[in-house]
């Protein structure tokens, strides 16, 4: 009995510890659902609390009942055996009632779920004037974002204006990959010979210096949980600045400068030029990502701000950023490689900038 | 009990020209050629345990590569493989053949039969069963286990993606276990149907034995489907062939309706098992007949049924449109129905009832508990554009894990500490038991509670870490440290199992004050199980047989057997109770499916030829070894009335 006595007691301290833990962890990162920038997300965020608002409210009242009859009916195990309840077999009226219960609250979710649904799916609002198209390819494990009424083609960091709808064709080069900004709403999967399509109006005032968050949410093995990408929400403004900036720039034009000139040569001999196009300079393979104007991301590979100190890391052992990837590792630690590096680092940080000697600089 | 056994000259025996019908009861022989239902059941019951813990393991080395984020602890393709197998391995090689456990051992005894319909079938089923489980997991050690996820997605399992052996050694594989399963089905629903007890009707079957019944369903008509779909890819992999390629016009996303199509069906085939059995444990430890028995039973048929109606639930992101994304909603919502009314009779059993909080009832507790919530997450799931934001994250892996482990896996638990002491003749533990429980219950909610945060603030599923960025590290820390406590869980349970089965207090009648049949047989169960079929007359038999007189009116048989006949049917004549020959032959037969196997995984023809050899042998010498076996009479006193 003494032990029955303290296991009765410890049984609960977990329950005491949970809660505060978890208040204690949870913070509001940017892949929340719940801070939410667009019209469809608010939309599938309040879906979301109707269905959380009934479903604790049923837990509430079950979970009570069936806690209040174990607490009250409870006999010890040694229980005398000829000490017998009442046998009784059913209950039609109550079989009714919690029969009915449940249909009223499935009417409850079933009728905004189909509302909703209509809006964000319905072929008929895919497009409408005035949308930013975005051309969206999944490749492993890398995204491929093309503006087809602006001539724009960029990697792994998507811009976008504020207040305007923004309309995804979604199509796969090769698996299933699944584009997915949680804050700005809810998940479609890119799937190979198939047209999908997703929308949305990201709020006024959504514009900000962070990008958001964005994550491929089907796995495609690999570097599956490296394949992230950035979402630069711009005001109107800075949009077009952003367009006019690729729009503008020289593809022709290198720098003089001869670390530039060094890089370029290097991007070359170490086979860069295999894989990666550069509009004018090198033709790649379209399966890898394009690095046409490339001073002008501020994002490494989906990952990190494109500093020179991320880009040479990435360079110097692509597995370090994202493991699983296919981009070789041409470096082995020998002597003259650092410069090489820095080279390349230099050379492609030129690429699209205007100002010439600002190509290193930090962006 | 003392039997005497003599062979059974009278019955014709021809040994179809290789093997005798072995008659050891004991030795290595004994397991491999055994055709009885209670040895088959303990052989599906360990090897679901085993392999519980094999996944298990599996799982810990998931969740301690997620400890942190940025860890690179194991490498992504060893990662993949990790979930891939621990997936596969949970739901074929554990939860299945532990329920098949559970079906094979209670199923003839709770109906009143000496036996299944087809015993050598029911070995075969075993032997495939485990010779697919080898084939799974062979791959592990001859080149790499299958990465492409339990789902196994096109076009990432084509030999563009996925070039090497291991797709086809989850193809195969699969395929031998999909056979093992519905020769299964076949058998069982022929047992239910045929083989009850004189007098019990349908409506008279224990819930457990409904639920079975049910299930056998659900794995002949949802395994058709997955099966279409193993065989179509394999025609991909092996002979080039483009169902799933879109350069050929093939499609993708048609192997997912083919495998949710399987897919749904299969995890009401993981958790109504669980449901049958909480609905024989609540009512002994309550001592009260199960609230609304038939409405139950319905709920169960009808869960079952609109399981073939919702699983594009699993595609509301795929791009199906407006039209399929809100009627596949609309469907799973309705699931939320039956399932709802189930929770409410099982409270009604519990209403009052003399509650006893043994080891079996509370782990039964706890099956109802976690099973609501992660009831509650599926019906937010089914919100089809809420969902949108839920689909392949972490808050998915709770609902799921909620069910299958708080729900599967703590209804077997369940299960498991309630009739162990008809199968071994000894007591577990109770101390023990709810040690075993309460360790289990805290390290499961640790573990997968805080994934429903982590899911909703960014973690995709299937991830070899995440961003730090997410902010998600303690949580993922948190449920790491409660992953190593449910497996402490389990590691006790195992320890302490050993332990009482070799050593517990003996026990040799009914230590529950249980209600159905099974319970009138003394402990262990004898090999031939009942001296004399029992006469059936109420649902809860046993009960009704200490406490006449509290028989519920309108429950009399008026339909079957009247009376309790002294007579029963008996099988005692003169020469005692026929037991059947063991067989070598089913084994013989999947050992040789497992050569075809492995002719087609090396691509050798000849190794091919040779296995089918092996199999036509095999069945063609089973067809032919005719009844063999031995007579077996019960002495000293009959304990049945």
């Amino acid at each position: 009995m003494n032990f029955i006595k303290r296991l009765r007691v410890a049984r609960m301290i977990p329950a005491i510890l949970l809660l505060p833990l978890l208040a204690g962890c949870t913070e509001m990162g940017p892949g929340t659902t719940f801070d939410v920038r667009s019209n469809i997300a608010r939309e599938q965020l309040s879906l979301f609390m109707l269905t959380f608002w009934l479903g604790l409210a049923v837990l509430v009242v079950v979970c009570g009942i069936f806690l209040f009859v174990i607490f009250k009916f409870r006999v010890q195990d040694d229980h005398d055996k000829s000490d017998i309840p009442e046998q009784t077999h059913g209950h039609t009226a109550l079989e009714i009632a919690w029969t009915i219960a449940p249909v009223i609250l499935v009417i409850i979710l079933a009728v905004p779920t189909i509302r909703l649904t209509m809006l964000q799916e319905s072929e008929t609002a895919r497009t409408a004037d005035n949308d930013i198209v975005v051309n969206v390819t999944g490749y492993q494990w890398w995204w491929k974002f093309e503006y087809p009424e602006l001539g724009i083609t960029t990697a792994n960091e998507l811009h976008i204006p504020e207040g305007r709808r923004a309309t995804f064709n979604l199509e796969s080069a090769d698996v299933l990959h699944s584009f997915w900004v949680p804050q700005m709403g809810g998940k479609k999967d890119l799937i190979p010979g198939q047209d999908n399509f997703l929308w949305f109006i990201p709020d006024e005032g959504s514009a900000q210096e962070e990008p958001y968050y964005a994550q491929c949410a089907e796995l495609c093995l690999g570097a599956h949980a490296y394949m992230r990408f950035k979402v630069k929400v711009d005001t109107a403004e800075d949009f077009d600045a952003w367009v006019a900036g690729l729009q503008g720039a020289s593809l022709q034009k290198v720098s003089a400068d001869p670390l530039v000139q060094q890089g370029k040569q290097a991007y070359i001999q170490k086979g860069c030029a295999g894989c990666h196009t550069i509009e004018g300079q090198a033709v790649g393979n379209e399966r890898y990502p394009n690095l046409t104007n490339y001073g002008q991301r501020s994002i490494v590979a989906g990952l990190e701000p494109n500093t020179p100190e991320n880009l040479a890391t990435w360079i110097r052992d692509p597995q370090i950023f994202k493991p699983g990837n296919y981009m070789p590792t041409l470096f082995s630690g020998a002597e003259g490689e650092e410069e090489q590096i820095e080279a390349i680092v230099a050379y492609l940080h030129s690429l699209g900038v205007d100002d010439l000697s600002q190509a290193s600089a930090e962006r | 009990m003392a039997i005497s056994r003599k062979p059974a000259s009278q019955a014709p025996d021809f040994s179809g020209g290789l093997f005798k019908r072995p008659t050891t009861s004991k030795g290595l022989v004994s397991w491999l050629t055994t055709i009885d239902h209670k040895r088959i059941g303990i052989l599906y019951f360990l090897s679901g345990i085993f392999f519980f813990v094999i996944g298990g393991l599996e799982a810990l080395v998931i969740r301690t590569q997620l400890t942190r984020s940025g860890l690179n602890l194991i490498s992504p393709d060893l990662y993949n493989q990790m979930f891939t197998m621990h997936g596969t391995t949970m739901i074929f090689l554990a939860v299945m053949p532990m329920s098949a456990g559970f079906f094979n051992y209670l199923t003839p005894l709770m109906i009143g039969a000496r036996d299944v319909a087809f015993p050598r079938l029911n070995s075969f089923s075993y032997w495939t069963f485990f010779f697919g489980a080898i084939t799974l997991n062979a791959s592990w050690f001859l080149g790499g286990a299958p990465d492409t996820g339990w789902f196994g997605y096109s076009p990432l399992t084509s030999t563009t993606y996925s070039p090497g052996l291991a797709v086809d050694f989850w193809v195969f594989g699969l395929q031998m276990l999909g056979l093992a399963s519905l020769l299964a089905g076949f058998n069982f629903i022929v047992t239910i149907i045929n083989m009850r007890a004189p007098g019990m009707t349908m409506f008279k079957m224990p819930a457990f034995v409904w639920m079975t019944l049910v299930v056998q369903f659900l794995v002949i008509l949802a395994f058709p489907a997955i099966t279409i779909a193993l065989v179509e890819l394999m025609m991909d992999r092996q002979f080039g062939t483009g169902f799933f390629n879109p350069a050929m016009g093939g499609m993708p996303i048609y192997w997912q309706h083919l495998f949710w199509v399987f897919g749904h069906p299969e995890v009401y085939i993981l958790i109504l098992p669980a449901m049958g059995i909480v609905s024989e444990v609540l009512p002994t430890f309550s001592r009260k007949p199960l609230f609304g028995y038939p409405v139950v039973v319905m709920s169960g048929a009808l869960i079952g049924l609109m399981g073939f109606a919702v699983w594009s639930h699993h595609m509301f992101t795929t791009g199906m449109g407006a039209v399929a994304n809100a009627a596949f909603a609309a469907t799973t919502m309705t699931i939320a129905i039956p399932t709802g009314v189930k929770i409410f009779n099982w409270i009604g059993t519990l209403w009052g009832g003399k509650i006893r909080l043994t080891t079996p009832m509370l782990f039964a507790l706890g099956f109802i508990f976690m099973f609501t919530v992660g009831g509650v997450s599926g019906v937010m799931h089914s919100a089809a554009p809420a969902d949108a934001q839920q689909q392949d994250t972490y808050f998915v892996v709770a609902h799921f894990h909620y069910v299958l482990i708080g729900g599967s896996i703590f209804g077997l638990f369940s299960g498991f500490y309630y009739w162990s002491p008809m199968v071994t003749g000894r007591m577990l533990s109770e101390k023990w038991g709810k040690i075993v429980f309460w360790v289990m219950f805290w390290g499961f909610n640790i573990t997968f509670f805080p994934m429903h945060f982590a899911g909703l603030n960014g973690q995709a599923r299937r991830t070899h870490s995440y961003s730090q960025e997410l902010g998600l590290d303690n949580l993922n820390t948190l449920a790491t440290i409660g992953s190593y406590i449910l497996a402490l869980g389990v590691g006790i349970f195992i320890v302490h199992v050993i332990r009482d089965v070799i050593s517990g207090e003996k026990v040799s009648e009914d230590p529950w004050d249980a209600r159905t049949i099974e319970w009138r047989l003394p402990l262990p169960t004898p090999v031939y199980n009942f001296d004399k079929i029992p006469n059936i007359t109420h649902r809860d038999q046993h009960w009704f047989d200490k406490h006449p007189d509290l028989a519920h009116s309108h429950e009399h048989g008026a339909d079957g057997a009247a009376h309790a006949d002294d007579d029963g049917h008996s099988h005692e004549d003169e020469h005692g109770i026929h037991l059947p020959g063991q067989s070598w032959y089913p084994f013989v037969m999947s050992f040789g499916l497992f050569v075809v196997v492995f002719g087609g995984l090396y691509s050798s023809l000849l190794m091919v030829i040779v296995g089918f050899v092996i199999t036509f042998i095999g069945c063609y010498a089973w067809a032919f070894e005719g009844i063999g076996g031995t007579h077996v009479k019960p002495k000293g006193q009959s304990w049945y009335q």
